[in-house]
């Protein structure tokens, strides 16, 4: 789950932290108590299910869990998301007070946190029943070593208005970007702006750009790119010069740079749920994110979802796609509940609860039937077909490296910079 | 310190304290006495007890929240550090990426631009307004009220209102167009050149409440007899304003543009919020590039370099505000209290 909704209440700690003309960083972790030896162990799970159908699947899974394993009590914290990614973990990992289960982004982050020594190595725990999960728990994966186990995936791809491409003469979703700009005017004359992005938050335009690499890169460029943390090819080079001529053809909503991506009505989500605008570039959290912003008791089947059109003379892996997920890593103290803990999450019963909730596709495929949305079974089944998953660069990356291509991504949205300034970026971010 | 020095004049010296016990009704003589009798016997004794219990605690916190984590973060800013993990020193190399950083430098220039706009607009809006918010007017205290409102409001919530009201086609948008201004309307948070000033509007909006509150306060302490006798002298009213009341407001004043450009400077909330900084860092400050580039991107050693020369900069104009601008008004309450 890929939201800033409330990130702005995390604001006030942070200014308080670094307010005064010094500066602070003081968190204080909740206590983990320990895992195994004692007859009762409580372990501290830190996730980022605030709210919604998700939170009820995760309270419901502590309750059965206890049910099924007297000894281990399970304590549920939800923390916003930023908060939990950006101060809480780093901060509880520095002092050794990271909870027993805590949320795992995966990839560079996973594997600065590595460095921490307080995630549990899982190969050996994992290994008689992760092999259900699929080939794309390697992105949990440091060195062959499993640190984090995935419970939901995502894909990115375009979620459109079944209504406003029909009211543009729109009969099917464009396959190649000739035909998406095609559609771009055909939208444009009917008075709908085509395509929404919510440029403030950063990482959307970073979805851009990746999907354009990947369509130019062949999937062996993009995996040695992120394992050298340098997009030296020139094919990345090629992605920023076909975004640039993308971006001149003005399918984004006026406005755009200023527009964040999730948080209220006038987003970019929110124009997409509310008739606004046509299509966005967005995770398959896209519904359930839509859903709050629009009273359109119908949106679900409103949306329509389609990949990201191949470009013609394009290097990259055909069909491939551009996706992550959420996960959980266990601290080094939890003992072995933690792993058998979130084998009871990546079950079938707890998978279907993760994918009726609509954020994301459960990471166990069996369980991918209980999906009934329309757009998000359109997406699981290409990604299930899919040959290349690439996860988010920002992701894959170093955590600096990947707010540093975030930025980027968006400075070249604002028309700043050269072709060529995304891959400095990164370069220059890698160096530091 | 000032507020010590009659204290430590004192010196537990016989006269003092019978100065203390002196207006002491008769019936409470002999506990005086019992008081008297105490303080010579541990005269020093009780001196230093006093000042340990009253600026014990104070002290105590001042070092652990304020020098404490100064001189953690001036250590920090040594290292290439994630926050976790083994951290490798590298000498200042943080202190010249961040002043190499273009970015950063621009991050500098738009708290200098918001602190220099403050003053040069906020400042005489704010004393028009208290001037006028001074006299007796109908439904004074209403209008009072109004205008010190947006300083009680959060920041956070303060900011998200005006999100969402400076969204195109939003709120403002209607409201200009509404009164024939549609071809004033502008891309208030997604236009580069523009978002700047459009964030100096929210922030004037904010927190001129409070400079005129504080001025006000300074009005009601200049004496009626010198306006009055100004009058009767023969003053016009533009008169009495420039030779009488404003000079009398000059403490005031200054203290409004010190506490105006150190908010300058930390500025952070309403920017954060509202645009991130963006776009493409057009309205970045000192402490959204500090959050943008240390927190949110793992790199805590360079973000703690950041936040020293945020520090510096700010205790390096907080020592000259003090030592040109602020000398006369605090000399002459120093003056005052030792009188």
């Amino acid at each position: 789950m890929r939201r800033s909704i409330g990130a702005v209440l995390t604001c006030a700690a942070v200014a308080t932290a670094v307010a005064g003309c010094g500066s602070s960083s003081s968190n204080s972790g909740s206590g983990s108590s320990g895992g195994s030896g004692g007859k009762t162990a409580t372990l501290t799970w830190w996730n980022n299910a605030t709210s919604g159908g998700l939170l009820n699947t995760w309270n419901q899974a502590v309750k059965a869990f206890h049910a099924a394993h007297p000894g281990v009590v399970i304590k549920n914290v939800p923390i916003q998301n930023e908060e939990l990614q950006n101060t809480k973990e780093p901060a509880a990992l520095q002092s050794g007070q990271i909870a027993d289960i805590f949320q795992q982004w995966g990839g560079g982050r996973e594997a600065s946190q590595i460095d921490s020594g307080e995630l549990a190595n899982l190969t050996s725990v994992t290994k008689s029943w992760i092999g259900e999960l699929g080939a794309r728990v390697s992105a949990w994966q440091v060195n062959g070593q499993q640190y984090g186990v995935p419970y939901d995936l995502h894909v990115v791809g375009f979620w459109y208005r079944k209504d406003l491409f029909q009211k543009a003469g729109i009969t099917s979703p464009p396959k190649t970007l000739d035909e998406l700009e095609a559609d771009d005017s055909k939208l444009k004359a009917a008075g709908i702006v085509p395509i929404a992005v919510g440029s403030k938050d950063m990482w959307p335009d970073a979805f851009w750009y990746e999907y354009f690499a990947i369509r130019d890169c062949p999937s062996a460029t993009i995996d040695q790119a992120m394992k050298s943390v340098s997009l030296k090819a020139t094919c990345f080079t090629t992605a920023a010069q076909q975004l640039r001529s993308f971006i001149k053809t003005n399918p984004f909503e006026p406005g755009f740079l200023g527009i964040a991506a999730q948080v209220g009505a006038g987003s970019s989500a929110g124009m997409l749920g509310n008739g606004k605008a046509a299509m966005e570039l967005q995770g398959d959290w896209e519904p359930g994110t839509v859903q709050p912003l629009t009273s359109d008791k119908n949106i679900y089947n409103q949306l329509g979802w389609f990949p990201f059109p191949s470009i013609s003379g394009g290097a990259g892996t055909p069909g491939a796609v551009l996706g992550g997920g959420d996960g959980f890593s266990c601290s080094t103290k939890a003992g072995p509940a933690c792993a058998e803990f979130l084998q009871y999450i990546d079950s079938v019963p707890v998978q279907k609860g993760v994918a009726a909730a609509a954020v994301g596709l459960p990471a166990n495929p069996a369980a991918s039937s209980a999906i009934t949305t329309p757009g998000l079974k359109t997406a699981i089944a290409y990604e299930k077909a899919t040959p290349y998953l690439a996860t988010y660069f920002d992701v894959a990356l170093p955590v600096n490296v990947g707010t540093a291509l975030d930025s980027a991504a968006a400075d070249f949205f604002a028309g700043q910079g050269s072709d060529a300034s995304i891959q400095q970026a990164v370069a220059s971010a890698a160096s530091k | 310190m000032a507020n010590l020095q009659p204290v430590r004049t004192g010196g537990g010296t016989t006269g003092d304290a019978e100065r203390v016990a002196g207006p002491a009704p008769g019936d409470a003589a002999e506990d005086s006495v019992l008081g008297l009798e105490r303080r010579r016997r541990h005269p020093r004794l009780g001196r230093t007890g006093e000042l340990v219990l009253l600026c014990g605690p104070p002290l105590a916190l001042f070092i652990l929240f304020v020098l404490v984590p100064i001189g953690l973060a001036a250590y920090h800013s040594l290292f290439n550090w994630v926050g976790f993990a083994p951290r490798t020193f590298n000498g200042l190399h943080n202190y010249v990426v961040a002043i190499e950083d273009p970015v950063f430098r621009s991050s500098i220039l738009h708290n200098v631009i918001i602190a220099v706009l403050s003053v040069a607009i906020q400042l005489p809006v704010s004393i028009g307004l208290a001037l006028l918010l001074n006299r007796n007017l109908k439904g004074q205290a209403a209008m009072r009220l109004l205008i010190f409102a947006p300083y009680v409001v959060s920041e956070a919530i303060s900011a998200v209102l005006w999100l969402l009201m400076l969204q195109p086609g939003g709120a403002v948008d209607v409201a200009m167009k509404a009164v024939g201004l549609g071809g004033l309307v502008q891309l208030w948070l997604g236009n580069p050149h523009i978002v700047l000033y459009t964030m100096f509007g929210v922030i004037t909006w904010k927190y001129i409440g409070f400079g005129i509150i504080l001025l006000l306060a300074g009005l009601q302490g200049i004496p009626s007899e010198l306006t009055e006798a100004a009058r009767i002298d023969g003053a016009t009213s533009a008169q009495v304003t420039r030779h009488i009341t404003l000079p009398l407001l000059g403490p005031t004043i200054r203290i409004w543009i010190f506490l105006s450009v150190i908010g300058s400077f930390q500025l952070f909330d309403l920017v954060w919020i509202m645009t991130s900084g963006g776009p493409a860092n057009a309205s970045s400050t000192m402490v959204t590039y500090l959050i943008h580039n240390g927190f949110n991107s793992y790199e805590f050693g360079y973000g703690s370099a950041v936040a020293v020369i945020l520090f510096v900069i700010c205790f390096v104009f907080a020592l000259l505000y003090q030592r040109f601008a602020l000398r006369r008004d605090t000399a002459g309450a120093l003056t005052a209290m030792a009188g």
